[in-house]
């Protein structure tokens, strides 16, 4: 789960890193206000949403006036902001952040992350602040420094200084770089960060480490012993496709394509869009039923991948383990008749009691599409989308 | 012989009362795995499905010389079950449940590397379908009928796909050794390296099928093991290939956050390290059929 940039700097404000003063705006007078309670002549209108690389997209804006503040909330209130994390439909911005400009001396990226391969939490820093960091990996991995953090002792002194020496702090304020580094490991452990970023951190022309920006990211597994962290989640900013079907308890993922797919398990799932593509096709989402699919549970996917109206088709996967094909196969004959389906149907069945399974979709009456392999389901299911497309074309 | 378990293993259940404990324990009774108890805290000295409850996995150890564990505890104690097994002397154990959170595991492994190699504990999961050595014994939830007794070692990352191939082989006549899955979480308890080792080792295991996908980097990591290390040959799918970046597919660990990690990638990269790669998940008996040829 990600939250938004002040929620982030809100947290780890109360572990001792220091930010900009600043507030939260949901209309362009509240910005204004804001920046008027904050003072001074400069001031940063941020847009709040769940993405990096938003000054790209031109969703950071520096105002001098107050005139300035209002245009800028005006203009980036209800906007659609795209970057490239965001993909093509971009997210919403509905909440500002005002903040205080600040006098930059020097930019520098600061992050902790889960490191798969060592299976300990690194931290990754370098003196070459603001710009893209895999970039920079990918053309000058020496400029940056990575310490790895052992899970029994936690991170150590010796380690923080070693990152502050590494980003170019100067001696003077190398006691408050420590504390910010470790403030922000002391967040992730608490809290289950699965990653932090402050980039830009940054050293003020007044000599003050201050982080401009923050980003984190919490382990969902780890949200039920979270209980305030799931608080700070903003719907508007997750796919309301994913968050309907997390109501339901079911695993959703929206895709651009328009085959919609109904599977067990993620790794079918992820196979079976391969196999779609291979065969021309490109998935609309998919529905992870997961184990023990009752028939109720089956409608309600049914329901959920039919929601997305661009959907053409429809493929139902399942290898059956806890599953029985039967089960499953009662669920899409009830799921059908009741929703009244009017886009073509595959349907694939294998595993526990598919014999069962298959004849209960054969003496259903219905037009369902049927396959035995994975291979001639998708390529069913791709031709019965073109036919369809062919025929809304007329 | 096969790897990690055969129908000898002594088993017991963690959470074995519980519903879902109950039901796979039965249909791990019902293939024939030896188990010989399970552990409810609180239920000690009560029988259930004719056999013992333990209070604590150190007592199954101690009285019904239990050998191998399976983990049906909910996410928020399922750390703590796997650190009770491996401090009781539980030499394998399946972790099958979903959702534990990454820091535990992590503080799962560094406990895990306190025991000395040869007395650590091997861990496959969390958020597996579990290990099955067709013919011999099953520690898992899959459906056990699907998979032939044969030559051939299965490691893969998702349980469902790993009934596919194993369907598909069988369809061809292939048989399978073993099949572990080592689970779909960023953390896990042994890699596809892992398990390769052990695969290695075992005179019965002629090839070995790598199911990964996007994310992480320990398909890699075999491959480059393999090349330096292994005689026998090994076939690869990556699943995800159509995937976009920074999006969490279904699996917790399923997610392609750095470069190296896409499905395109890694298929490059074990194609260069020698693997046999199968095309697409429809191919994983066509393809494993090929290799065995030439041996």
């Amino acid at each position: 789960m990600d939250i938004h940039e002040y929620q982030a700097k809100e947290i780890l404000s109360g572990y001792g890193v220091k930010i900009a003063e600043g507030g939260l705006a949901y209309s362009p007078s509240d910005a204004v206000q804001r920046a008027r309670e904050i003072g001074g002549h400069v001031w940063a209108v941020k847009a709040q949403i769940h993405s990096g690389a938003r000054g790209k997209a031109g969703g950071i804006k520096i105002c001098k006036t107050h005139e300035e503040v209002e245009a800028a909330a005006e203009s980036l209130l209800g906007k659609r902001l795209v970057t490239h994390q965001t993909g093509a439909a971009g997210k919403v911005c509905a909440r500002l952040y005002v903040e205080a400009g600040t006098e930059i001396a020097k930019e520098l990226y600061f992050c902790f992350l889960v490191d798969r391969s060592s299976e300990r939490i690194v931290m990754v820093g370098s003196a070459e602040g603001g710009m893209d960091i895999e970039e920079l990996a990918l053309n000058r991995p020496e400029a940056i420094t990575k310490i790895y953090i052992e899970p029994a002792v936690g991170l150590q002194d010796y380690q923080a200084r070693e990152m502050a020496f590494a980003l170019g702090v100067g001696a003077e304020i190398m006691s408050h770089a420590v504390k910010t580094i470790r403030g922000c490991y002391r967040a992730l452990r608490d809290l289950d960060v699965s990653m932090l970023e402050i980039n830009p951190l940054v050293i003020t022309k007044s000599g003050e480490l201050m982080a401009l920006d923050a980003k984190m990211g919490f382990d969902d597994n780890a949200l039920f012993r979270q209980l305030k962290i799931s608080e700070l989640r903003d719907k508007t900013q997750e796919d309301p496709r994913e968050m309907a079907a997390a109501d339901r308890g079911l695993s959703y993922v929206g895709l651009d394509g328009d085959i919609g797919c109904m599977i067990n398990g993620a790794g079918l799932a992820m196979a079976t869009m391969d196999m779609i593509k291979l065969a021309g096709g490109e998935p609309a989402n998919f529905l992870d039923v997961g184990g023990g699919a009752s028939a109720e549970r089956t409608e309600k996917a049914f329901r959920l991948v039919l929601a997305d109206k661009g959907v053409k088709a429809m493929l139902v996967n399942i290898f059956a383990g806890i599953n029985r094909c039967d089960w499953i196969a009662e669920g899409v004959v009830q799921a059908v008749r009741k929703i009244d389906m009017q886009i073509p149907l595959i349907v694939r069945l294998s595993g526990t009691n598919v014999e069962e399974g298959r004849r209960i979709i054969a003496e259903s009456g219905l037009p369902i599409i049927t396959a035995e392999t994975l291979a001639e389901a998708a390529e069913k299911a791709v031709k019965a989308r073109n036919e369809v497309v062919a025929k809304e074309q007329g | 012989m096969a790897i990690l378990i055969n129908e000898t293993t002594r088993i017991v259940v963690q959470g074995f009362t519980g519903k879902i404990g109950s039901f796979h324990a039965q249909d791990m009774i019902n293939y024939g795995s030896n188990v010989v108890g399970g552990i409810t805290p609180g239920k000690g000295g009560q029988t259930h499905l004719g056999l013992p409850v333990f209070n604590t996995v150190k007592e199954a150890v101690q009285q019904a010389g239990a050998e191998a564990s399976i983990i049906f505890v909910p996410p928020a104690f399922a750390a703590d079950s796997i650190m009770e097994a491996a401090d009781a002397g539980i030499k394998y154990c399946v972790a099958i449940t979903d959702g534990i959170p990454t820091q535990d595991m992590m503080t799962v492994k560094n406990f895990l590397r306190r025991f000395p190699k040869e007395q650590r504990m091997i861990l496959t999961g969390p958020n597996c379908a579990g290990t099955i050595s067709p013919g011999r014994a099953m520690l898992g939830i899959m459906p056990g009928h699907i998979y032939k007794q044969g030559n051939v070692g299965i490691v893969g990352r998702s349980g469902t796909l790993g009934y596919e191939a194993a369907d598909q082989l069988k369809a061809l006549g292939i048989g399978i050794s073993t099949s572990v899955g080592i689970g779909g979480d960023p953390i896990n308890g042994s890699s596809h390296r892992d398990i390769f080792e052990h695969f290695e080792r075992d005179p019965e295991t002629k090839i070995i099928v790598m199911i990964g996908e996007i994310g992480g980097p320990q398909e890699v990591e075999a491959g480059i093991y393999a090349k330096a290390h292994m005689t026998k040959p090994v076939v690869a799918y990556i699943a995800g290939l159509t995937a976009p970046e920074g999006r969490r597919m279904g699996h917790a660990g399923a997610i392609i956050s750095s470069a190296g990690e896409s499905a395109a990638e890694k298929v490059a990269i074990l194609k260069d390290l020698g693997v046999h790669i199968c095309p697409t998940p429809s191919a994983f008996g066509e393809t494993v059929a090929a290799v065995l040829a030439k041996l």
